[in-house]
């Protein structure tokens, strides 16, 4: 290999050449590709977008200010507070205190912030209880309101009908979507791998039999085949199960863009001198599979397994969205969204569409983050 | 030709087979069977039917034998056109869908026409103005394209025109249109409400066609016939839609192939955003009340049509690419 392709794809500057010469050709495989990704500054920036999502996941409960199921009609509807940093030049964290009244003519419930009345908020405030890590028993929360009465409240996102604070959904929300794509991606990348490989090693009647098993399944719609299977889940499954079923339904339809790319890299490997000489020394297939092919395309294997994320993040909303995925009480990005699905309705209450901002950003980062490690996979190329 | 076309069309057939065995799979999914179901949806109505219509239904659709058996008087019967009874409209399957087919079909191919219309001349900008300011922003929103489930920018769309035009944006006909029979002026009205479901439908799949197209061209762009052709003096517009666009333009009609599940799929849950009469508000209510002969057709005239529509592209493709038709023999 050139010296000079190997400097192309590390993003060394000319200028330390000399003694990063040696660095580049001792660093292994995962540091070149790191130093090539790390050049790609839209995937870094996408990178840790998700290490955030992932983080929010795994302290959702801190994050949020009220308990997402405790419901109350007195504050159906309401519309996001607004957090002041200042009182005055006066540094300070409140929010206005809200007054619900019902409208002599509608019979609507109207909301008045009353800018007098000043409700102070605090970090690490004290709100309902939970298990920290799951177990860590623990009541503080990033922000509340500080003196802990009942009636302080504090609705960043305001409340859906049933009054329950939406910034606490959204969050639990989080947690659902998210893990949810990766339980999903996992089954798929088992499929994928499996079957990619077999129809890539073996070849022949195997190869084709597979390979038109995902010609056909991807030549058929897939929100009306998901739709249908996943009416038939029963209604009476508890939320875990209800879970399992339709990240299992998406990933059974989702393995066949894994299943083409490891396929592929697995027959431009069998021509390699390397897979050859590990055959005439004897090595058992596994050996050859394991040992020496599936660590030099592993970094292709990442890359498609986070370019399958949006498909599968897009699917379990829509579904949800449709009444067919999640069902309340479970709280998924779709699941929100089906508060919105009535246009008239989030004309009056638009917070309710806010629940979108996190797909898109979920979905474009994966985008972002799959394309940046596709380039970086391959960093002797 | 003969040979690819051959091919494509046993693959094709293949594939209706198994999207038949796959539908037939989901109307069997659920518990209880048809019958149990239809005598439950009619109990709702305050309706009832003796033992002996219970009997004779479950005789009628086979309920009682194997499920190959069923399979294949299911199979039969649908290649007769008979698809069974809608529970809830108390008439045959075919008759609900019908009219909903038809606007799917005319939604799915607009939004294809859409696609190229916004793709190509987008896509031929990216790459002759390559790295440009508008090469950025096509780019930059190609991508948000393929982020954004179609049903929520249609959701967005919707609000958008509720707020700022005080309008409702869905349907696919002017109230006053909706129960008039076919005629020019429902027509007309018809494509009025049309172009705005296909666009949104459009989105996603012109945002990929973009990519392709701009690298397609791209590559083209740098070939020597360019060059000479350059050399020679022609004009740059005539340079680019001569040769190199012809060639680029292949994926446009190869793309056809998942370009229409892609869209079909969106259809779906487009149109129960935006109440459209397709069959795609029927398909979820069908699911919902599980109505599994109607809902089981709809799943399998989608896949159909779809089929159908790709393999029509197959045969444009091989019209339009001698390197293709060659490939067989």
């Amino acid at each position: 290999m050139a010296e000079e392709t190997i400097f192309e794809g590390t993003g060394v500057r000319p200028e330390t050449r000399e003694q990063t010469d040696e660095r580049v050709y001792a660093a292994s495989q995962w540091q070149l590709m790191w130093w090539r990704l790390r050049r790609h500054k839209l995937a870094m920036a996408a990178g840790i977008v998700l290490i955030i999502f992932y983080l929010m996941v795994i302290g959702a409960e801190f994050i949020s200010t009220s308990d997402p199921t405790a419901s109350e009609a007195q504050r159906g509807l309401m519309s996001p507070q607004r957090i002041y940093v200042f009182d005055g030049w006066k540094p300070s964290l409140y929010v206005h205190a809200v007054e619900g009244k019902r409208d002599p003519i509608t019979f609507k419930r109207v909301y008045e912030s009353n800018p007098d009345e000043k409700v102070p908020l605090r970090l690490f405030a004290r709100g309902f209880e939970y298990k920290f890590l799951g177990f860590i028993p623990t009541d503080r929360h990033l922000i509340g309101p500080a003196e802990g009465r009942a009636e302080d409240t504090v609705f960043i996102l305001g409340t859906d009908l049933q009054g329950r604070d939406l910034w606490s959904r959204l969050i639990m929300a989080t947690r659902v979507s998210m893990t949810i794509g990766l339980v999903s991606v996992t089954v798929s990348l088992f499929l994928g791998v499996l079957l990619g490989g077999i129809s890539g090693y073996y070849g022949g009647w195997i190869d084709m039999v597979i390979q038109r098993v995902i010609e056909i399944l991807r030549s058929i719609p897939t929100i009306p085949l998901w739709m249908g299977i996943a009416a038939s889940v029963p209604r009476d499954w508890s939320i875990i199960k209800v879970y399992f079923a339709i990240t299992i339904i998406i990933a059974i339809i989702g393995w066949t863009e894994l299943a083409r790319v490891v396929r592929g890299r697995f027959l431009s490997l069998r021509e390699e001198d390397f897979v050859a000489a590990a055959e005439l020394a004897g090595a058992s297939q596994m050996r050859i599979i394991f040992r020496h092919m599936v660590p030099s395309f592993l970094s292709h294997i990442i890359a498609a397994t986070t370019l399958a994320f949006p498909a599968i993040i897009i699917a379990e909303t829509s579904l949800s969205f449709l009444g067919l995925g999640l069902r309340p009480p479970a709280i998924s990005w779709g699941v929100l969204l089906q508060a919105a699905q009535q246009v008239q309705a989030v004309a009056l209450t638009p917070w309710l569409l806010v629940p979108a901002v996190p797909v898109i950003i979920a979905v474009l980062a994966f985008n972002f983050l799959g394309d940046g490690l596709r380039d970086a996979a391959d960093p002797y190329g | 030709m003969l040979t690819f076309l051959a091919r494509r069309l046993v693959l094709a057939l293949i594939t209706v087979w198994a999207i038949s065995l796959i539908t037939f799979a989901i109307i069997q999914l659920p518990p209880g069977d048809y019958v149990t179901a239809y005598i439950a949806q009619l109990e709702t109505q305050g309706d009832f039917i003796s033992e002996d219509e219970a009997v004779n239904l479950r005789n009628e659709y086979g309920l009682g034998d194997s499920f190959v058996v069923q399979y294949f008087k299911w199979v039969r019967n649908a290649s007769r056109g008979s698809f069974g009874m809608a529970m809830e409209y108390r008439e045959p399957v075919i008759d609900v869908i019908g009219d909903r087919l038809a606007l799917t079909a005319a939604l799915t191919f607009t939004s294809i026409i859409f696609t190229w219309i916004l793709a190509i001349p987008i896509g031929i900008y990216s790459a002759v103005r390559q790295y440009s300011v508008g090469d950025y922003a096509f780019t930059f929103i190609g991508f948000l394209g393929l982020a954004i489930p179609n049903f929520l920018l249609a959701l967005v769309v919707l609000y958008a025109g509720f707020i700022w035009f005080d309008a409702s944006v869905g349907g696919l006909f002017s109230p006053e249109m909706v129960d008039s029979p076919y005629n020019l002026a429902k027509i007309l009205d018809l494509l009025q409400h049309l172009w705005l479901p296909s666009i949104i439908l459009a989105i996603a799949g012109t945002a990929q066609l973009i990519r392709v197209l701009r690298a397609n061209l791209l590559d083209e762009l740098q070939k020597p016939y360019v060059v000479t052709a350059r050399a020679k003096g022609l004009s740059e517009w005539r340079v680019v839609m001569k040769y190199p666009l012809r060639v680029a333009l292949n994926p446009l009609i190869s793309t056809i192939g998942y370009l229409l599940p892609l869209i079909v799929s969106g259809s779906i849950i487009v149109s129960v955003v935006m109440s459209l009469p397709t069959v795609g508000p029927l398909l979820l209510k069908a699911l919902i009340a599980q109505d599994m002969f109607l809902a089981g057709t709809i799943i399998l005239l989608i896949g159909l049509m779809t089929v159908v529509g790709t393999f029509i592209s197959d045969i444009l493709l091989a019209w339009v690419d001698p390197r293709i038709r060659l490939e067989g023999t």
